[in-house]
């Protein structure tokens, strides 16, 4: 059993959740090799907060994106006006096709035919490799995880750690087939062999695209963390750079990096801090002997400026993209990061992918969720995600009582029987005498209740009525 | 109108309003006041903890001291900055066991295949390192370019014992980073590595698979 998306991955069908749900959990290989990446990274975690004030630094990091969201237009245009006078390009984009058409112009305008790309979620929320591909571009991955996963034709599983769906034996069986490497479990020989085939690919790549951790509107700084130096190579050998960002990635100031960048490797992945933390903040001076002639960002809107609409939604905007919410997540942990369909899976994935494709095709992500809260608990910028899986979830049902309707599919799972059975239950609860009757009713006609309630009856014993209500005991107590 | 007029105009007259402004208080950065031995003896434990190697010298020994360290690797050929005095330490050292000594001189573009496939080593200085994260501070110029850091398979920095900070706020204020940043400025904090096969740490993926650091105290 595969679970994966094959070369179709970007056509993937959201609304099947439940049958690649089912799938998965029957998969002990899946369920086996999460369980022991996650379990890994919830400990390391932990101890990278080790004797800080985790608290105060959540309070920071929630308002440094706070704030920088406030000031959101402003802060967009004084990092285009730096950026700009530094000698980088600024390119706006509506969506996910625009941006991949400025991509492709930039491609075209320099005759460039290869693309080497370091790790970008913003471009595989555009889809820019299947696009340039189209387009008679060859985009290669550079990221050991995302290399990986392309010569796989999947997509990644999870945002950190691409390719963690996949054990060594399955890794060095596929660059076996692909490339030619021996079979080996030594991760140390296959790391090796990507190194040497990547290498060649950079000195002859004429474009890099990678994506942004912070843009910083002060410097006109953009940042990039990473532990491999392929974001390096990707920024530095070939003559041309092309950013890609969610318009949500600016902050204010330099000094707002600082908390943010301990928050986010520490909950990524349990690191102090990365192996690299890139700061760029131009293309090559004509003194300078290597790095990009030319620099380009790309600031991508792609539904981000009407979650930015409402005051509870917004909140989704603060995500750092660390993936400890799907690190902690009881649900992603056992169907994995491919179960959900979507470019970011996980907890972070129910709130922000309803956003881009609408409630309707990402109807089962609100409620693909225990609300067991570990989410919440542990996102960095302390972003109420349990709440905002309610606020969709309440969305996706509500007749037209939210008003007005910010999310895209709104009412989508909204079914006649359900409303009136809800209709029903709250004109009961509304009348005393009516609510008194029907449970005295419901307590003697207990005996009548089947055994089997459907699916919460497969794994569990079915919950029996009291004979009596808790405001008969009450009553009984009190007299 | 253009992606980016539409883009702002939906972001100045947001439905919700105009949105409230928090405090930052930044204070949960601050630490307590460190000598530099303390700060040393932090920035070891540190690199070395992400497979970082540290090797306390003098200004007078450190040649001496690399030059073991290079011959121990059987290191041919060690690639220096023409200008900034590490380099010149190293061209007059009249150490006769230092591999072939190297110079960045040129643009990338003319002797790339020969960096990338047989330059074994690397030299650079720091603008100082950050004792909590085990990080060296670099900002590359035209004597020392973006590349020389990255892509021989093994890194040799070298760190003032004296500008070793506590932190990384603590650095960045210091240097007044905010008044101006050069067009490629970088922390670097241990060798390359990955984790992403199956979790299992591998180095020198992309990058040097080795850093070695040279404290001058």
């Amino acid at each position: 059993m595969n679970q994966a998306p094959s070369e179709d991955s970007h056509h993937i069908d959201v609304k099947e959740f439940h049958p690649r749900a089912r799938a998965a959990i029957a998969d002990p290989k899946i369920r086996q090799n999460f369980r022991k990446a996650m379990d890994g990274l919830i400990s390391k975690r932990k101890n990278a907060f080790e004797g800080m004030d985790l608290e105060a630094l959540r309070e920071l990091g929630a308002n440094i994106r706070l704030r920088a969201l406030a000031n959101l237009p402003d802060l967009l245009e004084q990092l285009e006006a730096k950026l700009t006078e530094n000698g980088i390009k600024v390119h706006w984009a509506i969506d996910g096709d625009e941006a991949c058409r400025i991509v492709r112009n930039i491609c075209v305008a320099r005759n460039a035919k290869t693309v080497i790309k370091g790790k970008s979620m913003v471009s595989e929320e555009m889809e820019l490799n299947h696009y340039l591909e189209e387009h008679g571009i060859e985009a290669l991955e550079s990221d050991l995880g995302e290399y990986i996963v392309q010569l796989a034709g999947e997509t990644p599983s999870h945002i950190i750690m691409p390719a963690i769906h996949k054990n060594t034996g399955e890794i060095s069986e596929l660059m076996h087939e692909k490339t030619g490497t021996d079979l080996s479990s030594d991760v140390e020989y296959l790391t090796a062999s990507a190194r040497q085939q990547l290498r060649e690919r950079f000195m002859n790549a004429d474009v890099g695209v990678t994506g942004v951790n912070f843009a910083v509107a002060e410097t006109g700084t953009l940042c990039l963390v990473e532990n491999e130096g392929n974001g390096r190579m990707t920024t530095t050998v070939p003559p041309c750079h092309i950013a890609v960002t969610g318009i949500e990635k600016v902050v204010g100031n330099l000094e707002d990096v600082v908390p943010l960048l301990a928050l986010l490797t520490r909950s990524a992945t349990g690191q102090h801090i990365t192996t690299y933390f890139n700061m760029i903040s131009g293309p090559r001076k004509p003194e300078e002997l290597d790095g990009p002639e030319e620099v380009h960002l790309i600031l991508v809107d792609n539904g981000r400026s009407t979650i930015y609409q409402d005051d509870q939604l917004l909140d989704t905007l603060r995500c750092i993209r660390c993936g400890a919410c799907m690190n902690h997540c009881p649900v992603y942990t056992r169907v994995g990061g491919h179960t959900y369909g979507t470019t970011y899976p996980g907890p972070i994935g129910k709130i922000l992918m309803p956003h881009l494709i609408g409630l309707d095709e990402g109807r089962h992500l609100p409620t693909a969720s225990s609300l067991c809260g570990a989410c919440g608990e542990v996102c960095p910028v302390k972003i109420p995600i349990p709440d905002l899986l309610v606020r969709l979830r309440q969305e996706s049902v509500d007749g037209d009582k939210l008003n007005p309707a910010k999310v895209r599919g709104h009412g989508a799972k909204r079914g006649t029987l359900e409303a009136l059975i809800w209709k029903g239950w709250s004109w009961m609860h509304a009348r005393p005498g009516v609510y008194r009757f029907g449970t005295a009713v419901a307590a003697r006609l207990r005996k009548l209740q089947p055994g089997q309630l459907g699916g919460w009856t497969n794994y569990r014993t079915a919950p029996k009525l009291a004979n009596k209500t808790l405001h008969q005991k009450m009553k009984e107590r009190d007299q | 109108m253009s992606a980016r007029d539409s883009i702002l105009q939906r972001l100045r007259n947001r439905s919700g309003g105009k949105l409230s402004v928090p405090e930052c208080d930044f204070s949960v950065l601050q630490r307590p006041p460190s000598s530099i031995a303390e700060r040393v003896d932090l920035f070891e434990k540190t690199i070395e903890s992400v497979h970082g190697e540290v090797h306390k010298c003098t200004g007078d020994s450190w040649v001496a001291r690399l030059a073991e360290i290079l011959s121990a690797r059987g290191a041919r050929s060690l690639l220096i900055p023409r200008v900034h005095q590490i380099g010149r330490s190293l061209r007059e050292s009249g150490q006769d066991d230092l591999p072939e000594l190297l110079i960045y001189d040129e643009p990338i573009k003319s002797w790339q295949p020969h960096l990338f496939n047989n330059v074994d080593a690397s030299i650079t200085s720091t603008r100082g390192g950050i004792a909590e994260t085990g990080s060296l501070i670099l900002w590359p110029t035209p004597d020392e370019p973006r590349l020389m850091s990255l892509v021989p398979p093994i890194h040799i920095a070298v760190l003032e014992a004296s500008e070793l900070y506590a932190t990384f706020h603590e650095a960045m204020q210091a240097q007044d980073w905010a008044s101006g940043m050069p067009t490629n400025a970088l922390l670097v904090s241990g060798p390359s590595k990955t984790a992403d096969i199956e979790q299992t740490l591998a180095y020198g993926v992309h990058g040097p698979k080795e850093l070695i650091v040279m404290v001058i105290e």
